[in-house]
């Protein structure tokens, strides 16, 4: 038995050094070599300094934005250093009166849009962080992020095509817009 | 469904199918006794590491030896677990400087990694320091994946040789299941996840500053930490300002690789699959759906060619598929169906070119609806438990899937190694069945199936389902385990019922609402995934021992042959019907209640 522990012990100790340790950098010198932006967090630049990933959605309530998709995190909507989503099950009245809420809010900032909302905007994503909504929640939100802005709706509509992607290798996953990606570019048209 | 869901289901299924053959073929080489081009490779290593043991590869281990090994060295990896996170605050790369964790959680952390369940009662981003996410989970995503596959290896054997008192070599099996095969796969598909833009480095969190500042609503706590009340009595709150955000870093993507690959599932952050650093684009996740299914599937064929019958192992696979397909496009189809409590208000949940529609809350927009009701069916259909949706928000059908797919043994697919041992079992209880059907002695690959193998194939088979229907009893009598549920009415049992399910089926995911980082939680759980990985996997090892003693019997006339679609519908039926009689009754107080009640 003590030279079974022994042998345990002493491969244990081989295969953590191989699996926990070169394995792991390994894979974090290469990656930083072959793919440095992905691999440090597929941060947006502006100015050398980084102001936001593009892979992390973050909140929007402002009517000049695009929103994003309801967030979940605790304490506040989008938290990057806690992230999950809501759990509420389909039957629970706590799921339907937060949809309801956020229904009204979309409204209240877009009063005379009486269209039905996109699901994706009115329930929240798994992660919490989430930073894509559908092409049909941005076409939602074109006419009041132009009036609010005071641009002319064909061009934010033409700047949510340019931000949004087709399904991958044209079969995978779904369209989506990138809503940091599409704000930081409304900021930006009017700042010039 | 959309043709675009049916479209994605059997482009996965058909990249799989390419896969698994020479996948199934190189491991057999990796496992076979003689030496041959693929163990010559890398034999240096493999000599240093025995020699530093003092294992002596040569030894052929009888099925008692080969189990004590096998124990033994999985407890003690599960020791170091507990005690890296007990002691995490005072090691290095600990930028956060996170605490130790506490006993209970620690305790149920270092058993769910060590039995390759990676059940999460912690949230990975808050809790684990990288050093212990590093050296202590990711190297038990490696071996306790490598133990399943060694386990499953021994088990074959087991038919494969003729009156022998040897399995094999634990050491040999687990070095080479680590260094042929899982090391090289695990670092392909981590590099194509970076590139994919999963985060992989040492970093500390970046601050970043936020495009537009928001604020939350914070109550105010009095010195003593009592929430301060105004004159109505009401929680005072005051506006907290949001002007930057947290990106969470780490060596993440070398560690998710293997959590896929080795049907692990514990994720690096606390969204799993569904954080965009873990699982950035519709490609990522295509790639850890293919790592799910990738080795238990190479392992059919893998076992088809030891056993000396290419068709046994297509066998298997096809009983698997036949069971994993429609059950896939069930959770797509429900899902897409959307939730009838939301069907009142303004809400457009059509499917669309500019939406995916049905039910999102609780999905991310890039995955929509299939590729989130394909994952959640390939993660419980294997022993895997990733989520890249949250489950605990699935339609009462979508949900009860994933549910049964764990509660019929974690066998279609299943865990690495352990999917296809569990499936073996149950081809010997068909076999069995068949062969009281015609009065004769019931033979599997060429062995006679008497009392101790059945017994052992029942033991395995069985232990399962009572570690949930009685972990599920006691969790719903106990105050402490009631005080868990999040979700109202019949989704809360729902949220119980899965969370034993997952545990006592070595899965891992979750209905995440249900509060389970309690110590009766995590004493219950844990329990029932210690109970569910090791006397399982030494009754399959005691079975092979057994089969491995006996003579060949040559087929005869009267021998059920186990290749065709005969025996492919029976061992099905098997599966299913195990699966059906024991958790029916359970399931129409969970899922199936819930499901009426939507309908009013």
């Amino acid at each position: 038995m003590a030279k079974l522990l022994r042998q345990s012990l002493v491969m244990l100790l081989l295969l953590t050094i191989v699996t926990g340790v070169v394995y792991p950098l390994l894979v974090t010198g290469v990656a930083q070599g072959l793919f440095p932006a992905q691999a440090n967090g597929s941060l947006v630049m502006e100015h050398d300094k980084a102001v936001g990933s593009r892979l992390i959605g973050q909140s929007f309530t402002d009517p000049r934005y695009f929103w994003g998709r309801p967030s979940a995190t605790s304490p506040m909507p989008y938290n990057g250093a806690a992230s999950g989503g809501s759990n509420q099950g389909p039957t629970n009245p706590a799921l339907t009166a937060a949809v309801k809420q956020r229904i009204e809010a979309l409204r209240a900032a877009d009063p005379g849009n009486t269209a039905p909302v996109p699901v994706d905007l009115v329930t929240a994503s798994g992660s919490g962080l989430d930073p894509h909504i559908s092409p049909a929640a941005a076409q939602y939100q074109v006419a009041r992020v132009a009036r609010v802005r005071g641009l002319p709706q064909a061009t934010v509509k033409a700047l949510v095509a340019t931000h949004t992607s087709g399904r991958q290798l044209g079969v995978l996953g779904e369209p989506r817009v990138n809503v940091l990606e599409l704000n930081l570019a409304l900021d930006a048209l009017q700042k010039r | 469904m959309t043709a675009s869901d049916y479209l994605q289901v059997g482009l996965f299924l058909a990249v799989l199918l390419l896969l698994v053959r020479p996948l199934g073929a190189y491991m057999a080489l990796v496992f076979a006794d003689e030496p041959n081009r693929v163990t010559r490779m890398g034999s240096w290593v493999e000599r240093g590491i025995y020699r530093l043991c003092g294992a002596d590869p040569a030894q052929d281990m009888s099925w008692k030896r080969y189990a004590l090994s096998m124990l033994v060295f999985n407890v003690l990896g599960l020791l170091a677990v507990y005690v890296l996170q007990r002691v995490q605050q005072w090691l290095p790369l600990n930028p956060q400087h996170f605490g130790a964790v506490p006993p209970d959680s620690a305790m149920n952390t270092a058993i769910s990694f060590a039995t390759n369940t990676n059940w999460q009662g912690y949230g990975g981003e808050s809790t684990m320091s990288y050093l212990t996410q590093m050296l202590g989970l990711a190297v038990q995503n490696f071996l306790s994946a490598a133990t399943g596959i060694a386990v499953l290896v021994a088990v074959v054997r087991g038919f494969v040789r003729r009156s022998s008192n040897g399995l094999g070599n634990f050491w040999v099996d687990l070095v080479r299941a680590t260094l042929y095969v899982l090391v090289p796969l695990s670092l392909m598909v981590a590099l194509l996840l970076v590139s994919q833009g999963v985060v992989q480095n040492f970093q500390a969190y970046v601050d970043v500053p936020v495009a537009q500042t928001t604020s939350y609503a914070e109550t105010v706590k009095d010195a003593a930490g009592n929430v301060e009340k105004d004159a109505t009595g009401k929680d005072l709150a005051r506006d907290v300002p949001v002007t930057t955000q947290t990106l969470p870093m780490g060596p993440a993507a070398s560690q998710i690789a293997i959590k896929h690959l080795g049907t692990n599932g514990g994720g690096f952050f606390n969204a799993n699959s569904a954080h965009p650093y873990e699982n950035p684009t519709p490609l990522s996740n295509f790639i850890e759906m293919l790592a799910i299914f990738l080795i238990p599937g190479g392992l059919c064929v893998t076992f088809g060619r030891m056993v000396g019958d290419r068709r046994q192992g297509w066998a298997i696979l096809a009983t698997m598929l036949v069971i994993f397909a429609p059950l896939a496009i069930g959770v797509i189809a429900a899902e897409q169906a959307g939730n009838p409590a939301l069907r009142d208000l303004a809400v457009d949940a059509h499917a669309s070119a500019l939406q995916a529609g049905g039910n999102m809350e609780g999905k991310e927009t890039r995955f929509g609806i299939a590729s989130s009701g394909l994952f959640a069916a390939v993660t419980t259909a294997a022993s895997c438990g990733a989520v890249n949706a949250m489950h605990d928000s699935l339609t009462p059908l979508g949900g009860l899937v994933p549910m049964w797919l764990m509660q019929l043994g974690e066998v279609i697919f299943g865990g690495v190694g352990s999917g296809l041992y569990g499936m073996l079992a149950f081809a010997v209880v068909a076999v069995f069945i068949a062969g009281l059907m015609v009065g004769r002695t019931p033979e599997y690959l060429g062995k006679k199936i008497e009392a101790y193998e059945m017994k052992m194939a029942s033991l395995a088979v069985l232990l399962p389902c009572v570690l949930v229907v009685v972990g599920t009893a006691i969790a719903v009598m106990a105050p402490a385990g009631v005080a868990g549920i999040a979700n109202p009415g019949a989704h809360g049992f729902s949220e119980v019922l899965y969370a034993l399910s997952s545990a006592s089926n070595n899965n891992g995911s979750a209905f995440g609402g249900l509060s389970a980082n309690t110590p009766f939680w995590n004493v219950l759980l844990g329990v029932c995934m210690f109970l569910a990985r090791f006397p399982l996997a030494i009754a399959m090892l005691a079975m092979a021992g057994s089969l491995a003693a006996k003579r060949h019997v040559p087929a005869s006339a009267g021998t059920l042959p186990t290749h065709t679609p005969l025996f492919v519908t029976l061992l099905a039926c098997v599966v299913i019907v195990v699966g059906a009689l024991t958790f029916l009754p359970a399931l129409a107080l969970g899922p199936i209640a819930e499901y009426l009640m939507s309908l009013q």
